[in-house]
């Protein structure tokens, strides 16, 4: 420690493992990040609208239990 | 700097065969938990540094620099490259649900050191590789699904064949669980009432979700969470209620008919009401106590109060389910050793969130050493507690007895876990239970040992947490198992909608009600006649239900690594093939050993076929053989071995067909000059990809 500088990034550090976990909890019920949906249409499709959080979750959500995966068992 | 490293893990591995050492010699005292939980971790870090290594690098050759479908097909949606922390906590919890829970406590009749060997030496040779491989091969196949990995290397008829039999194993599956289910809430006021509870809360939190914050799954989490908590210390309240409990206290047989109903009408409901919002509940309770559990037992130290090896392991005669260690002890725990339904989460969703091959190993293989670390835990639960009591929750009436002062004394006398019969009930007290005899299914037990350890390390001063610690284990046992049978019903019908659209094309409409409902009810029909038949067995249905679980998933397991096998020959990595046909070659044995003895075995407690005719023959005579208490429950004795003598067969029929096809692709791959894979073509990763992944 002493008087070297603290790096920027070392106050971010609590912040980015928060959002993993979140990731990681929201992955669990099926529903990846959606802000990293939101960025891929951006970037790759800029000609569609990307759907707005109600209508991403929906459509993970019926992805996910309403199809032919989603069981789970041991 | 390496040799530090060399010398770091050689340590580890000397410390892990010192506690393995400790174990295993150490008789006639009661040794620390610690033991064991520091044995298998070690084993399991060295096997994951060494042996999953060396998978990875030499026998699958995995390339960092090669594009995954995650990368190929983002979308953002389906195909998502995901940090690989994350990625693992979603595998893991797609895979760990009850059965490394109920395996090893079923195991522990032998006492604790047959089982501990078993999960840590099956994990690392078979369960953890077959995880892996299926993932690799799956990753390599645009993230394809097991049925299709069969169809496309082996042919269309296997594919086929071993679709029929994942179905059958999910029937088998939903049966047994639901069968934990009704043995755990059977008489159970407390319980049931917590059960029930949780379906206003689900809908509640779906409602929500829906259209009050939609999406917001975090706070309402938190919310139907702490609900929950209510309902179990309210549900104590209600037990205690002189009309109220006898209103909530109900018999196996109403349970049955209870959650059949439920079954079909929870999985015609819109996904969003119930099954997403109690899946949601239970996902975060599961991974929450077992962290708890892991804590608890650090903190605790418990010492194992079940010997390392009781005269069962000898005798193969054991109260709470028959046969001698080989093959039962292998069929019997299942999951946490090798467990086949692994094979179908490693080609459902994981494969398509991989970012790079480089991952594959940490989730793959590490996801399920994971797994074999609650099954420790479990099975640490169960010995922790008084053998006496593990007897008594776990053995049938047939054999000790409907009452506490006859159930206390073969346990005492005959088999030597000395136990006051004041002692079983003050234990029921203890866990506001009204008794804790035969409650067979694992789930009570296992809860008695949550209950005690979170008791010890969260210390209030209070006996009533005790019984709501009990309670807690047995809803989160409860809830996950709801959520597969539901969830269970649904794949089930979709997969029954397939079978029979080749009959009846009309049946394939997934849009149709007349065929839904037709489906859905077929296959709750079917789930719900085993379930049914179990429940009434006079021999208390485990007994003969797990086994067949244990048969249909060790088959489904060795049905993955038949396929890992082929894959490997046709990639013409011959001197390799060893890895997944070795455990393959042990899973075959295991079971059909095991399958032929329940059907054929001269002994009536132990072959399906024998026991008919002992019964048949009781009828014919006009005579009552206990445990049947009438010319009914003879019937069902008989209808039940023929049953189970029917199911066995269809399984080693399944198995050996899927054999042969897999001797004739690896003799035609052989033959081949080249490589007959049908793996996707290379594409290298592009650098704006790399830099991408290296922020993920």
């Amino acid at each position: 420690m002493g008087t070297a500088l603290v790096p920027l990034q070392h106050f971010a550090t609590h912040r980015r493992v928060w959002r993993r976990l979140v990731q990681t909890a929201r992955l669990c019920c099926g529903i990846p990040d959606y802000d990293n949906y939101v960025r891929h249409m951006l970037e790759k499709h800029p000609e569609q609208e990307p759907m707005d959080y109600k209508t991403f979750f929906r459509e993970r959500q019926e992805a996910r239990y309403g199809g032919r995966s989603g069981f789970r068992c041991c | 700097m390496k040799a530090f490293s060399k010398l770091a893990w050689a340590a580890l591995a000397l410390l892990g065969a010192f506690c393995l050492g400790t174990v295993a010699l150490r008789r006639g005292e009661q040794i620390n938990a610690l033991w064991i939980v520091v044995a298998a971790v070690s084993i399991y870090l060295v096997a994951y540094r060494y042996y999953a290594l060396f998978i990875a690098n030499r026998v699958m050759g995995l390339d960092p620099s090669r594009a995954t479908p995650a990368v190929l097909n983002n979308d953002g949606l389906d195909y998502v490259p995901t940090n690989k922390h994350v990625l693992y906590g979603h595998h893991f919890a797609a895979i760990a649900g009850a059965g490394p829970l109920v395996g090893p406590v079923l195991a522990a009749q032998m006492g604790y050191l047959p089982g501990l060997l078993w999960l840590v030496v099956g994990v690392v040779l078979a369960g953890a590789v077959q995880d892996f491989m299926v993932l690799f091969i799956s990753t390599r196949r645009n993230g394809r699904s097991l049925g299709d990995l069969v169809r496309e290397e082996m042919g269309q008829v296997p594919g086929t064949i071993a679709l029929f039999g994942a179905f059958l194993i999910m029937i088998i599956i939903l049966a047994v669980l639901a069968m934990v289910v009704v043995k755990a809430l059977a008489e159970s006021p407390w319980g049931m009432f917590t059960v029930i509870a949780t379906m206003p809360i689900a809908i509640f939190m779906g409602v929500y979700m829906r259209y009050i914050r939609p999406g917001r799954i975090g706070e309402i989490s938190v919310v139907g969470l702490v609900l929950l908590l209510a309902s179990i210390w309210f549900g104590g309240q209600v037990a205690a209620h002189p009309t109220w409990g006898p209103a909530f206290t109900f018999t196996a047989t109403q349970i049955t008919w209870m959650l059949i109903g439920y079954g079909f009408i929870a999985s015609v409901l819109p996904v969003w009401l119930l099954l997403a919002p109690r899946d949601y509940l239970s996902t975060f309770l599961k991974i929450g106590t077992i962290v708890a559990l892991a804590i608890g037992i650090f903190i605790v130290m418990p010492e194992l109060r079940m010997p390392a090896l009781t005269q069962f392991a000898a005798s193969g005669d054991g109260p709470v389910w028959k046969g001698g260690m080989f093959p039962f002890l292998f069929i019997t725990i299942a999951c946490g050793a090798v467990s086949g339904f692994h094979a179908l989460i490693s080609s459902g969703t994981t494969p398509k969130l991989l970012a790079n091959e480089g991952h594959m190993r940490y989730i793959g293989y590490g996801g399920m050493l994971m797994e074999s670390f609650v099954a420790i835990m479990a099975l640490v639960a169960a010995s922790i507690i008084d053998p006496g009591v593990y007897f008594a929750m776990n053995s049938p009436a047939a054999v000790i007895g409907a009452d506490t002062a006859s159930a206390a004394a073969p346990i005492s006398q005959q088999w030597g876990f000395t136990i006051p019969p004041q002692d079983l009930e003050a234990t029921a007290a203890a866990i506001g239970e009204p008794t804790i005899l035969h409650r067979a299914g694992g789930a009570p037990t296992l809860a008695v040992g949550i209950a005690q350890i979170l008791h010890q390390a969260i210390p209030t001063g209070s006996n009533a947490m005790m019984a709501f610690w009990y309670h807690f284990a047995i809803l989160f046992e409860a809830l996950f198992i709801l959520t597969a049978v539901d969830a269970g019903t649904r794949s089930g019908r979709f997969m029954l909608q397939d079978l029979l659209g080749n009959f009846v094309p009309a049946l394939r409409r997934t849009d149709s009600w007349t065929a839904n409902i037709i489906a859905t009810g077929g296959c709750v029909a079917l789930w719900g006649y085993l379930l049914y038949s179990g429940v009434v067995d006079p021999f208390g249905g485990i007994q003969t239900l797990w086994p067949l679980f244990g048969i249909s998933n060790q088959m489904l397991a060795g049905i993955a690594l038949m396929l890992g096998t082929v894959v490997l020959f046709k990639m013409k990595r011959d001197r390799y093939a060893w890895v997944t046909a070795l455990p393959a070659a042990w899973l075959l044995i295991c079971t059909t050993w095991a399958g032929l003895i329940k059907i054929f075995d001269g002994n009536p407690a132990q072959g399906f076929l024998a026991q008919a005719r002992k019964y048949q023959a009781g009828i014919d005579a006009g005579q009552i053989i206990a445990p049947a208490k009438t010319a009914g429950q003879m019937e069902q004795v008989v209808h039940n071995a023929y049953l189970n003598t029917g199911l066995t067969v269809l399984f080693l029929l399944v198995v050996f067909s899927i054999l042969v096809y897999s001797v004739k692709a690896i003799l035609a791959a052989r033959a081949s000059t080249g490589r007959t894979d049908r793996e996707t073509p290379y594409v290298p990763l592009t650098a704006e990809q790399q830099a991408a992944q290296a922020n993920l």
